[in-house]
């Protein structure tokens, strides 16, 4: 999977999650100024996108990612390290 | 296996960092049969977190304050089983304004509610699941955190933890003439969602490991799952009314230990 296709699967894992329209996930889009995304949301987020990509995200390393384009890296960054 | 057998209620599930997942995954690799609840917002998060299980198990809808849905789980839980052999409650709740510092300026709603949801709710779950339990006898556990001291932050949980304790030695008194033991698990602290909502308990946590002479790991709730199991065991049978510290001994030390080296024995 390229970096695209990969972009692409994370936002529409997230739109389903945090039941918004696909448009508004962007990379740029921050999880709670733009999204309206709180702590119970990101916390499903996480689940959903380890269930799919069979990852393990720790809590910790969420703790720093505040947008969508963060959250695509580090889950590319776990396929990577998983690869 | 420890739990052979057992048909066990466990609430309180949200992730799999929680205390609730820990007792439930040793439940069931020690032969429990469970049932998990979930609760308003969060139960899509349990139904998701239930699928990280060994056997995942099925998620019923229950808030604890609530009497009408503890009732239906209570009926689900009949049909199901005929019989309960025991609940693990793992629930609590205190509004914003009755934790992390606010002790002074908290109103009587959000105490109220901080009671109700944490204390008042164990004896309202086990009420309900008496009829389940009442032939065979079962075990109760509920998760409490040190009340008998003042602690930084926790505030009116605090309190409602100091309640839910009392609770759990009266639930002893009436019970144990129908073979059902009430124990708490007073816990170290783990870095859950529901600390996650304690404004500076990372600073609660990092004291933790100065003190118990265990040491003590915060991402690791299994030595409390451990505990629990063993408690909703017929090992435990002669212990109710108990409170078992899973704390890596910090409540036995009076304050932190000597640097390494500083206490070893004289020779």
């Amino acid at each position: 999977m390229d970096k695209a296709e990969l972009q692409e699967k994370v936002c529409s894992i997230l739109a389903e999650q945090l039941a918004i329209p696909v448009e508004k996930v962007t990379p740029e889009a921050r999880f709670s100024e733009d999204l309206d995304a709180d702590s119970l949301d990101l916390v499903e987020a996480v689940l959903a996108l380890e269930e799919e990509f069979g990852v393990s995200i720790p809590e910790e390393e969420m703790e720093g990612v505040k947008t969508v384009g963060q959250a695509v890296d580090l889950v590319a960054t776990k396929l990577g390290a998983d690869a | 296996m420890l739990l052979a057998d057992r048909k066990l209620l466990i609430t309180g599930v949200l992730t799999p960092q929680s205390i609730a997942f820990a007792s439930a995954q040793v439940a069931q690799e020690q032969g429990a049969e469970i049932v998990l609840t979930g609760f308003g917002r969060a139960m899509s998060i349990t139904e998701k977190t239930a699928r990280r299980l060994p056997d995942p198990p099925d998620v019923l809808e229950m808030d604890a304050n609530d009497p009408a849905q503890i009732a239906a789980v209570a009926d689900e839980l009949g049909r199901r089983w005929g019989r309960l052999d025991g609940f693990l409650h793992a629930i609590a709740f205190a509004p914003t304004d009755a934790l992390g510092g606010n002790f002074l300026a908290t109103p009587i709603e959000s105490a109220l509610t901080a009671f109700q949801t944490s204390a008042y709710s164990l004896k309202a779950v086990a009420a309900a699941m008496l009829p389940l339990m009442r032939e065979r006898g079962g075990a109760i556990v509920s998760l409490d955190f040190d009340a008998t001291k003042a602690w930084p932050l926790y505030d009116w949980m605090g309190v409602a933890k100091a309640a839910l304790e009392a609770v759990n030695r009266y639930l002893a008194r009436d019970l144990g003439r129908y073979g059902i033991r009430a124990n708490c698990v007073s816990a170290g602290p783990l870095r859950t969602m529901a600390a996650k909502g304690i404004p500076g308990y990372d600073d609660l946590a990092s004291v933790w490991g100065r003190r118990a002479p265990l040491g003590w790991d915060i991402t690791d709730p299994e030595p409390v799952g451990r505990a629990v199991a063993f408690l909703l065991s017929d090992w435990a049978r002669g212990i109710t009314g108990e409170i078992v510290h899973v704390d890596g001994g910090f409540h036995a030390m009076g304050t932190d230990l000597a640097p390494p080296g500083g206490g070893e024995p004289a020779r």
